[in-house]
């Protein structure tokens, strides 16, 4: 007995569990220091700059990162890719936990969190974007966490409730998807008021285009990477059918990529055009702006083509992996790097070390929740008890 | 969480009608919205300013704002350029354009209390209101601190309280709001030594301003700043020099702040009313699409089924009338062999 204890501790001091530990710890001191001594104490965040990487990364990337939800449930259950259909579970489950950490990220953010549903219930500010992205954020947590309640009820044996919530996919998905086409855009749609500080190469009234299509692409990558990453760690958990349709996902999911790529690389361009912004890419943000758009954007739209072509899955995800970094680029660029593009360099922000600690602390915090959930709920295969709907 | 679909609903078309109801009004006055027809004004003649502070100190007792680190009559504090904070609602600062040296312009800075303010359509609190009476005020009690209005105004004004833990407010000048409802000047201009700073009704304040501009026009440019910046301003400044050579932004167009998104608040009913018809549309077809593909599968089979059937059959009969003919050449064999058997056993007899 006290041998078999013994024996589970080692188990679980490896060295992840460790760093994981350790980071967990630091970001406890820092959530007390942010809460006793104010948004000042832990961060670098100015009159200048109200937004940092608590907004650029958390909120920004986080809500682009965690679309795969929408993007795989919409195309197994709306556009009939039913073979995909072991990819909406692992999907659901990072993008409810993904956008529930983003709500726990703003907490830190914003001056009084507690008063975050004063702008449903106290007064609304319709005229806003930011409340449309908290409006559609909210509910779209609500779906999320509908969706991925089946999960849940078949690991507890609860087939009664389980029925009732498989029953309203379709309902679940389409709502999800007006909800994910609406926050997603607007998050684009919040600089729109500000243009006389982010620079024009970025600046443009498709933002909200811009947004919504690379968080398709953002999705579609994400699923991608996980599953590359749940392949890694997680395959003794899969049954055969995730198995089998793995490298099925990966090229039709690479392929929709390429596509959407190949589009938004165009309505880039377009929106350049429209607004005769060619001669800003001669300067230094002008390189800066075409490193994003042919590195990050036109090569893994390539990449992604040529690893289809070639059915070379590991070409594929390595593209997802840089895709990824070329989404969080952009969101960067938008809310941070050519934000403010007008002031002298003395007043640009640059994050506190405590702030990216607590980015890092609460990525862990997800991570750790994923692999608790994995390893306990039928989400890398099917419930023996249940076929799939 | 538990919001329901009706009041999201309710939001979305408040949302969209907020929008809608603001073109209509546009369009039936078929001219633009420029404030409140009584608001009051305050004109900032940028050539009269001597930068002695005075309306710094001002600022800071009627607005009960903690004492600054440097006194009032320091003015070497003019030499750094500095911006609104928390501490400081409105600040001077000066400039040397290579036009006028040695002379130095000095400008003051607080908010401008725009007629259409980027900060009130930004804020999802309305904390934000303009009031009949001109001012842009700021309601603490609701505001929740998320600094979008920061981000949002054009001028750079509104700051924030980030070394306070529970109570952290968005600070700016509030064109002494209080003090005006009260019949009183603002402090500022109460204290301008130089009359500098002008109040009274917008519509008189740009008739001055104009007035100015026409009896001297070497002194000014011809320019009231504010006029139509981002739509019109409460605060108003003349100068001699080129906004942009003080510190001012030339760039940021006569486009009200809430014209900016109004386009993208339009896009919400647009997406609520049409994605659902139209992904269900998607959603039958792949449907129909896979009960066809279904039924072709099914036919199919029977098909194959039916085939397999017959051809086993065919079989059978070919077996069985093999086995037949294979049943009669046995028997005429074993006949055969019997009569042979007999023969030779009548031969062995014989013999
Ligand atoms: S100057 Fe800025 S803070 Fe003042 S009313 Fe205009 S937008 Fe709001
Ligand atoms: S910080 Fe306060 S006043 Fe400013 S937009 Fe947010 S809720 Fe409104
Ligand atoms: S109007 Fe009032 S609050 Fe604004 S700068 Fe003048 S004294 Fe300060």
């Amino acid at each position: 007995m006290s041998d078999e204890k013994s024996l589970s501790v080692n188990k679980a001091l490896t060295p992840f569990n460790m760093v994981a530990g350790i980071i967990l710890l630091i970001g406890m001191v820092i959530t007390i220091l942010r809460f006793t001594g104010g948004l000042a104490a832990v961060s670098n965040l100015t009159d200048d700059n109200p937004w940092g990487i608590w907004i650029g990364f958390d909120l920004l990337c986080g809500v682009a990162l965690a679309a795969g939800g929408y993007v795989t449930s919409a195309a197994v259950y709306i556009f009939g890719l039913k073979r995909y259909h072991s990819a909406v579970r692992p999907a659901i489950l990072t993008g409810f936990l993904g956008y529930a950490l983003v709500v726990f990220a703003l907490h830190y953010d914003v001056g009084r969190p507690w008063r975050l549903p004063y702008p449903f219930i106290v007064q609304q500010g319709t005229t806003s974007l930011l409340f449309e992205v908290g409006a559609c954020v909210a509910l779209y947590l609500t779906v999320l966490f509908i969706e991925f309640t089946p999960a849940v009820m078949e690991w507890l044996g609860l087939k009664r409730a389980r029925t009732i919530v498989v029953r309203l996919t379709m309902l679940l998905t389409i709502f999800g998807v007006v909800l994910s086409t609406l926050h997603q855009s607007s998050l684009g749609a919040l600089y729109l008021i500000a243009p006389s500080k982010l620079h024009p190469l970025w600046y443009s009234t498709y933002l909200p285009v811009y947004f919504f299509v690379s968080s398709i692409i953002a999705g579609l990558s994400m699923v991608l990477f996980e599953s590359t990453l749940s392949h890694h760690y997680f395959s003794h958990k899969m049954d055969k059918t995730h198995l089998a349709e793995a490298d099925n996902v990966t090229l039709g999911f690479g392929k929709a990529a390429s596509l959407v790529l190949a589009g938004y690389f165009t309505i880039k361009i377009i929106g350049i055009a429209i607004a005769d912004n060619w001669h800003y890419l001669t300067t230094g943000y002008g390189a800066w702006f075409l490193l994003e758009l042919l590195g990050f954007v036109a090569l893994p739209c390539l990449m992604y083509a040529v690893g289809v072509r070639d059915r070379n899955v590991k070409l594929i995800r390595w593209t997802a992996g840089w895709t990824i970094l070329g989404i969080v680029l952009n969101r960067l660029n938008i809310s941070l790097i050519a934000f403010n593009w007008q002031l002298p360099s003395s007043q640009r922000y640059v994050p506190h070390w405590m702030e990216i600690m607590v980015s890092v602390f609460i990525v862990t915090i997800g991570i750790l929740i994923f692999r608790f959930i994995v390893t306990r709920m039928p989400i890398m295969y099917e419930h023996p008890d249940y076929h799939s709907h | 969480m538990s919001l329901t679909r009706r009041r999201f609903l309710g939001w979305m078309g408040a949302a969209g009608a907020g929008t809608l109801v603001g073109r209509q009004a546009e369009a039936a006055a078929n001219v633009h919205f420029t404030g409140y027809p009584d608001s009051f004004a305050v004109l900032h003649d940028i050539t009269l300013c001597v930068g002695c502070r005075s309306c710094e100190a001002a600022c800071n007792t009627v607005n009960e704002l903690p004492p600054p680190n440097r006194p009032f009559k320091d003015l070497t504090v003019l030499d750094q350029h500095r911006r609104t904070t928390s501490k400081t609602y409105t600040v001077v600062n000066r400039f040397q354009p290579a036009s006028q040296a040695p002379k130095s312009i000095f400008v003051k800075k607080q908010c401008n209390h725009c007629l259409e303010p980027a900060c009130a359509s930004a804020c999802f609190v309305r904390a934000f209101k303009k009031s009949p009476e001109g001012a842009v005020t700021y309601d603490p009690t609701v505001c929740v601190g998320c600094r979008y209005c920061m981000v949002a105004c054009p001028f750079e004004i509104p700051a924030y309280e980030y070394e306070k833990a529970l109570d952290p407010k968005v600070m700016k000048c509030t064109m002494c709001h209080p003090r005006v409802k009260n019949g009183q000047l603002p402090g500022c201009v109460q204290a301008c030594p130089k009359e500098a700073l002008t109040f009274g009704k917008r519509k008189d304040i740009l008739n001055i301003a104009r007035e100015r501009i026409h009896k001297y026009p070497q002194r000014y440019i011809d320019h009231i700043y504010g006029e139509s910046e981002m739509g019109g301003t409460s605060w108003l400044y003349l100068s001699s020099v080129p906004f942009s050579q003080i510190g001012m932004r030339e760039d940021l167009g006569t486009t009200p702040a809430p014209e900016l998104t109004s386009g993208a608040l339009g896009a919400v009913p647009i997406v609520v009313g049409l994605w659902p018809v139209l992904l269900t549309g998607i959603y039958a077809i792949t449907q129909r699409k896979e009960k066809v593909s279904a039924e072709e599968q099914r036919l199919a089979v029977s098909q194959a089924v039916e085939h397999a059937r017959q051809s086993a059959e065919l079989d059978m009969v070919r077996a069985m009338e093999k086995a037949e003919k294979d049943k009669e050449t046995a028997i005429k064999q074993a006949v055969k062999k019997a009569m042979d058997e007999a023969v030779k056993a009548q031969q062995e007899v014989k013999a």
